[in-house]
């Protein structure tokens, strides 16, 4: 049995260990998905403390570089649930291929935040630059909330690129564990995606009617 | 494949060289070790070293208080005193106690596993909670904080003094290797279970210990965000909690109390688990009401999510917020009550052994009941607006986390000593410093709750004259508790040297821990137990009889 061999010790088969796997991903991600949860909890508390003041703020976000960001990000989604259905049908070259693009939509993604951040910074919408300037204080409160949760957003995507990177890596050979790890790898990219997904409407949509 | 493995019939005697102490001596071979057992023992060692620390705060606290005018400590230096005692005792202490050190060490045996599901996982978790501790550490040699272990804003962000961000830093880091052990326990029990053992044959400890993993993977990352936004507040001004720029202060007492509510069941369910071992051993009884028991734990940590609230009835919340958090407080005891009620039924006609360790178990079951049910007083709205902030809250929950976590977790500690060390301890002093602790324990607490309910407030060391003779009965007792918790340091410690040599099975316990040797070899067992009966099958089939010990 040399699937039996490759697990370890305090799994009976290698089957249980996968299993064991996929099952600690999962609970990782509940535990993200709490983390975030902070996150949006504080926005909906500001958001209905200061409703009209929200929506003024959020209006001067750059609609378009957080439109095109989510566009990138579902693509690289797509392409990484493309990459477990390859991997799984054994054309682990179509699989490779499919992440080394998830990567290099993972990095534009950051290319747009930088530039975004870029012209934020230069409008002076960066808090404790020399050239900040808000007209009011809560348009500072939610430029730094602003700051910190795409930031903190920004810290999982550059996880989530290290890591389909590395799947990708390894996607070149054929077998089960391979498989599982890119599996995993695609859980964790489609949370960080789904964190995009509401991030989208709380920041940018919030203002888009003004 | 029969049933032998999980009979107690043959006593499995330690093999020469096999037991997991006898794996490697090499410092090398301790800190890198995979061995849940191994990692066990770091974790018991890292968490008595703050205990002690914890210790000397609140002794400080107490004889400061022995005088009305607060003699021995400034005012500044006060704060910091009970801050370092709390955030140590409920970070560094409690929460890593029992689930780090016995539940690490005794869920892979009990389930019939050789390890832990992800054992490098496991080693990780220890070197963030000391990373973690070494932050701390930096705290108290940087002159503490003052911001008392809650952290409120606007107090912490902006008024507090000390190292704050340090010390923020330090529980943020502990919070991730908690959320490595919940990770780590849920899947070790979902996916190592031994043949035959099915949900319905998991022992009580086990069950409680998922319950408390559910609490760590799903509240602790609410802590972690908040003491971010705390840390980032304090340093940048982001203004989240800061109402000068719009935030609102009482979002973090929200979200403070959403994890630190649960966090309580985080100190008590494991110390729960752990009685129900005791009591069954203790009266070689089957439990009363397995089922109501094990679903107790899940309640407990589903309905702990739903009560924040009650920490917040004087802040501003609207009434019918209240209400609603004093209903859901009032149901979070009635699985608390099922248990007490079982474990007292459990008793009844039992074949009872009042060793130390069941000495412990009913002292928790005692101090518990008392801090139930002054937690259901609490729980009301007009009791709480009475005695919110005084020394009534002060005993109440020191009643739950000292008196129910710190008793079981010493209960734990006799009862599972002989299989840790391999060796027996001396049961007349347990017993001596078991009844000591229930003793000192009361001395110390119960004059508190006269106090809160004469209007003594938290977190102040002067005081009027009247309340002098409570306070010296309150720093008295705290001596008897110091003497109880430096006994079993004594005599456990002397037992690695002199101790008689434990068998296998020295209670007459069911369980898959007691089939193996003690101490148990590296992997655990010799070969895989299947499990073919429910748990707590009591009477033995042949009972080791109890003068083994």
């Amino acid at each position: 049995m040399p699937e039996q061999s490759r697990a370890e010790i305090q799994f009976h088969h290698i089957g249980r260990q996968r299993e064991a796997e996929r099952l600690g991903m999962l609970v990782f991600l509940a535990s993200e998905i709490m983390l975030f949860g902070g996150v949006f909890l504080a926005a909906l508390a500001l958001r209905m403390l200061h409703p009209q003041e929200y929506v003024a703020a959020a209006s001067h976000m750059k609609l378009w570089h957080g439109t095109a960001n989510t566009a990138i990000l579902l693509t690289s989604s797509l392409l990484v649930a493309l990459a477990v259905e390859w991997t799984r049908g054994g054309r682990p070259k179509w699989a490779a291929r499919c992440l080394w693009a998830a990567v290099a939509l993972g990095l534009t993604f950051l290319g747009v935040k930088a530039h975004e951040y870029y012209l934020d910074y230069r409008e002076g919408k960066l808090p404790g630059a020399a050239n900040a300037n808000f007209s009011t204080p809560f348009e500072q409160l939610f430029s730094n909330f602003y700051f910190s949760v795409t930031g903190l957003h920004a810290l999982h995507v550059t996880a989530g690129i290290i890591l389909l990177a590395l799947a990708a890596l390894r996607g070149e050979a054929r077998h089960d564990r391979h498989a599982v790890f890119i599996g995993n790898v695609a859980l964790y990219w489609h949370l960080v995606d789904v964190f995009w997904i509401f991030l989208y409407p709380t920041i940018y949509l919030a203002g888009a009617g003004e | 494949m029969t049933a032998a493995a999980v009979d107690t019939e043959r006593e499995p005697e330690e093999i020469e060289g096999t037991s997991y102490l006898r794996a490697g001596y090499s410092l090398r071979s301790w800190l890198l070790t995979t061995d849940h057992k191994r990692i066990a023992i770091l974790y018991l060692l890292s968490i008595t070293f703050f205990f002690a620390i914890a210790a000397v705060a609140a002794a400080l606290i107490r004889l400061d208080l022995i005088t009305p005018e607060g003699d021995l400590l400034s005012n500044e230096g006060y704060n910091r005193a009970f801050s370092i005692h709390g955030i140590m005792m409920v970070w560094f202490f409690l929460i890593p106690s029992i689930p780090n050190t016995i539940g690490n060490f005794m869920i892979p045996l009990m389930i019939g596993a050789r390890d832990l599901a992800f054992p490098r996982l496991n080693l990780l978790s220890w070197y963030i909670f000391i990373v973690a501790g070494i932050f701390a550490l930096f705290v108290v040699v940087a002159g503490g904080v003052d911001t008392g272990w809650t952290f409120y804003t606007p107090l912490t962000t902006m008024y507090a003094n000390g190292a704050v961000v340090a010390t923020v830093l330090a529980v943020f880091i502990s919070g991730f290797s908690t959320i490595l052990t919940g990770l780590n326990f849920i899947v070790t029990i979902h996916k190592l279970r031994a043949p035959g053992m099915t949900w319905s044959r998991l022992p009580l400890f086990v069950w409680s210990h998922y319950a408390v993993s559910i609490i760590f993977v799903l509240a602790t990352p609410v802590l972690a965000i908040t003491l971010l936004l705390v840390a980032a507040e304090r340093v940048f001004g982001i203004g989240v909690f800061d109402p000068s720029l719009g935030g609102d202060p009482l979002l973090f007492q929200h979200l403070f109390w959403f994890y630190s509510h649960p966090a309580v069941y985080i100190m008590v369910l494991p110390a729960m688990g752990v009685v129900s071992e005791l009591i069954t051993a203790g009266a070689h009884k089957k439990i009363f009401g397995y089922w109501f028991v094990a679903y107790a734990s899940i309640a407990i940590a589903v309905i702990g999510f739903l009560v924040w609230g009650h920490h917040m009835f004087v802040s501003g919340q609207s009434v019918l917020a209240s209400t609603a958090f004093s209903f859901l407080s009032i149901a979070v005891a009635v699985p608390s009550a099922i248990k007490v009620y079982n474990w007292t039924a459990t008793l009844y006609k039992g074949d009872v052994a009042l060793d130390a360790p069941l000495l412990y178990a009913m002292g928790f079951i005692g101090l518990f009941v008392a801090g139930g049910l002054t937690g259901l007083m609490l729980a009301m709205l007009a009791i709480d607006v009475h005695v919110h902030d005084t020394y009534f809250v002060v005993a109440h929950f020191h009643y739950i986390m000292v008196g129910g976590s710190v008793t079981a977790f010493f209960g734990a500690l006799h009862y599972w000593w002989p299989k840790i060390t391999g060796r027996l301890y001396n049961e007349v002093l347990g017993r001596i410093s078991a009844l000591l602790m229930i003793v000192g324990f009361n001395l110390t607490f119960f004059p508190q709750f006269m106090l809160g309910y004469e209007g003594m407030p938290r977190r102040y060391h002067v005081y009027p004259q009247e309340f002098q003779v409570l306070q010296v009965f309150s720093s008295a007792g705290a001596g008897m508790l110091a003497v109880a918790y430096l006994m079993p340091l004594t005599y456990l410690l002397w037992s690695l040297r002199s101790g008689a040599r434990a068998p296998a099975n020295p209670w007459g316990a069911t369980g898959l821990e007691w089939t193996t040797s003690s101490p148990p070899p590296k992997h655990n067992f010799t070969e895989q137990p299947v499990v073919v009966r429910g748990p707590y099958d009591y009477p033995l089939a042949h009972p080791r009889s109890r003068q083994d010990a």
